[in-house]
């Protein structure tokens, strides 16, 4: 019969339309921004920078090594690297940026900068409401706006930033012993040469030493 | 615009092309004009900035000119500037619906090129992804068939409901729906949870009854059966020569499918068919969509049920300073829209010497004009549709 076909597709059309009055399943638009999608955890959208403990310069993870820059494949990021140190997350001293810009009008969040950091300092945030009137100095973040807490990456990224958290504390737990070793060496040896009190003490790794008693904290 | 009919006639005649019968064959002695219309670059149909050039006698197409290049953004050279891993977030953005393959082909070309090998699982996950892409692109490409056809809004939002289940698993996955830059060179980028895993379980699970829900509201809808049958045919001898590959080929009845020719990957452990038409015209061509879609849940359903455990990611292989010995590669892979190659020359450096993409759609699309004449305008929509192209691969 002529129509028939036409008829069958009307069916399954009302019954999409019924069917969207009893099941859940039926009815996928979200009412955004009056709801709003449950948050997916892997979901990517800009860089930031991570920093650990209350202060952000003090805890700045990020040492201006500039592989990110390098890496990046639209080049949005800029890097000055600091002329001073600052002691890291184990209390070596290390470069620091000054200054930190990502230009997120180029961005395409592409992760690669996150996947390159030797030093875990760079991550993908999940905020997307970051429309603004003004496309040059609006879209350029700096390092200011860039720098955010270690508990806000655990907000957004749990098991990720669980999984970072505790590679930074092995790998601090063994900077930490390598360092009471030589510290114990050095004492040793500077008791060896207790005779001759020379210039042994200063060069022992001094850094190091207020954090020895706790070899395994670190994970917040 | 007007033109001479015999102008174009002339064009026509010496060109030697053999319409098939029922086409109108314009005579260049009959005299009168011909209409020359540019459709495109921003016509809602045209998915994405394309245009066509077509010059019509009366309603019939004349000549079909496509003109592209709108969205060319220097892909290729892009990626002789760029390191390897650089390149790979790019390939995302060529055919924008189905990131995942891009990664694939890409990662497959430069795998071959240093002679990497990849883990089990993450083939696993490469073969799960992979063929949720061509799912969703299937699906899509078929609603937007149907929308070109007039049906606006139904057939494509429900396209649309089924399609967003697998975003969100690309999400869940990847950390983006669409750009997901998610395979590296000897595996993937992240591990997949069980959690994923059943996530996937269950959306394919879902999956055969929207494709019965499809085929019900359109396969046998007369309207559209006499919008698309016997229309844009594509004779089989034409696609091979001009090579045609994906759907589009299969439909003409040519047996080419490159997951069973090449086998890459591990599609020879599953059992799966390859769908073929019989004329080679629009109704065909979508038809071959929807069973793909069939083949790809049953890839999946089997591919789903034993995953095995281990790394994703050879933990060998270099994320940084990769620098490849001189050599060439040509990875290939079956994509949602056809042949998906990439060609890679390495000089030992850390960048390409030469890249080079086969896109699917660019080749598919150079039959558009030989499908198209003697048909009328409103049929150049569908049988332009029925191709199943995306411009940002197109024009790289
Ligand atoms: S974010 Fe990481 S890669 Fe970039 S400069 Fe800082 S430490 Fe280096
Ligand atoms: S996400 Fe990609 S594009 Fe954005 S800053 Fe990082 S490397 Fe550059």
């Amino acid at each position: 019969m002529l129509g028939e076909g036409i008829l069958k597709g009307l069916a399954e059309t009302a019954k999409n339309f019924a069917g969207s009055y009893v099941s859940k399943e039926r009815l996928t638009t979200v009412q955004y921004p009056e709801e709003r999608a449950e948050h997916i955890e892997a979901s990517r959208v800009f860089p930031f920078l991570v920093y650990d403990g209350p202060d952000a310069f003090a805890g700045m993870r990020c040492v201006s090594c500039q592989i990110c820059e390098k890496e990046c494949p639209p080049k949005c990021i800029y890097i000055e690297k600091s002329k001073d140190k600052k002691p890291d997350y184990v209390g070596k001293p290390q470069n620091y940026p000054v200054r930190f810009d990502i230009d997120i009008s180029v961005c395409m969040s592409c992760q690669i900068c996150v996947e390159v950091c030797p030093f875990d300092a760079i991550k993908m945030d999940s905020v997307f409401e970051m429309a603004t009137d003004n496309r040059f100095g609006g879209l350029l973040l700096d390092r200011e706006k860039l720098l955010k807490s270690n508990e806000y990456y655990h907000s957004i990224h749990p098991t990720e930033a669980t999984e970072v958290d505790g590679r930074l504390a092995e790998e601090k737990a063994k900077v930490e012993a390598k360092a009471k070793a030589a510290a114990e060496a050095a004492a040793a040896k500077a008791a060896a040469e207790a005779a001759a009190p020379k210039t042994a003490a200063p060069a022992a790794a001094p850094a190091a030493k207020p954090d020895a008693p706790k070899p395994t904290g670190g994970a917040e | 615009m007007t033109l001479s009919a015999a102008e174009f006639g002339a064009r026509q005649h010496a060109g030697g092309k053999a319409l098939p019968e029922g086409r109108m064959v314009i005579d260049p002695e009959s005299g009168g004009d011909l209409l020359e219309v540019s459709m495109g670059p921003h016509h809602p149909s045209t998915h994405g900035v394309f245009r066509m050039d077509v010059a019509l006698d009366g309603e019939r197409i004349v000549r079909l000119k496509p003109v592209f290049g709108y969205l060319h953004r220097n892909h290729e050279k892009l990626g002789e500037e760029h390191s390897y891993l650089a390149s790979m977030p790019y390939t995302d953005r060529l055919d924008y619906i189905c990131s995942l393959t891009n990664n694939w082909a890409y990662a497959l070309a430069v795998e071959k090129l240093v002679g990497q090998e990849v883990p089990e699982r993450a083939e696993y996950l490469r073969l799960i992804v992979g063929e949720l892409t061509r799912m969703q692109n299937h699906i899509l490409s078929v609603g937007f068939l149907i929308q070109d056809m007039g049906a606006s809004g139904t057939p494509l939002m429900y396209g649309f409901r089924e399609r967003e289940k697998i975003l969100d698993l690309f999400e869940a996955l990847t950390g983006s729906r669409m750009m997901c830059n998610y395979m590296r060179f000897g595996g993937c980028r992240v591990d997949a949870t069980p959690e994923w895993l059943d996530g996937v379980r269950k959306v394919v699970a879902g999956m055969p009854a929207f494709a019965d829900e499809f085929e019900r509201l359109l396969c046998t809808n007369e309207i559209l059966m006499a919008r698309t049958q016997g229309v844009g045919v594509l004779r089989p001898e034409l696609a091979v020569s001009a090579g045609v590959t994906g759907p589009a080929l299969r439909a003409s009845g040519v047996n080419y499918d490159i997951r069973k020719v090449d086998r890459y990957g591990i599609y020879d452990r599953f059992d799966f068919k390859v769908p073929l038409g019989e004329h080679g015209d629009v109704y065909d061509r979508f038809m071959i969509r929807l069973l793909e879609l069939r083949q790809s849940i049953r890839i999946l359903e089997q591919a789903l049920k034993d995953v095995p455990g281990g790394p994703v990611m050879d933990p060998k292989a270099k994320i940084r300073n990769f620098r490849p010995k001189p050599g060439e590669a040509y990875g290939r892979i079956e994509a949602p829209k056809g042949e998906l190659g990439f060609y890679l020359i390495s000089d030992g450096t850390g960048n390409p010497y030469r890249y080079r993409v086969r896109p699917p759609s660019f080749v598919n699309l150079t039959v558009l004009e030989d499908m198209c004449l003697g048909y009328s305008v409103a049929d150049v929509v569908l049988i332009l549709g029925s191709i199943d192209i995306v411009l940002g691969e197109v024009d790289r």
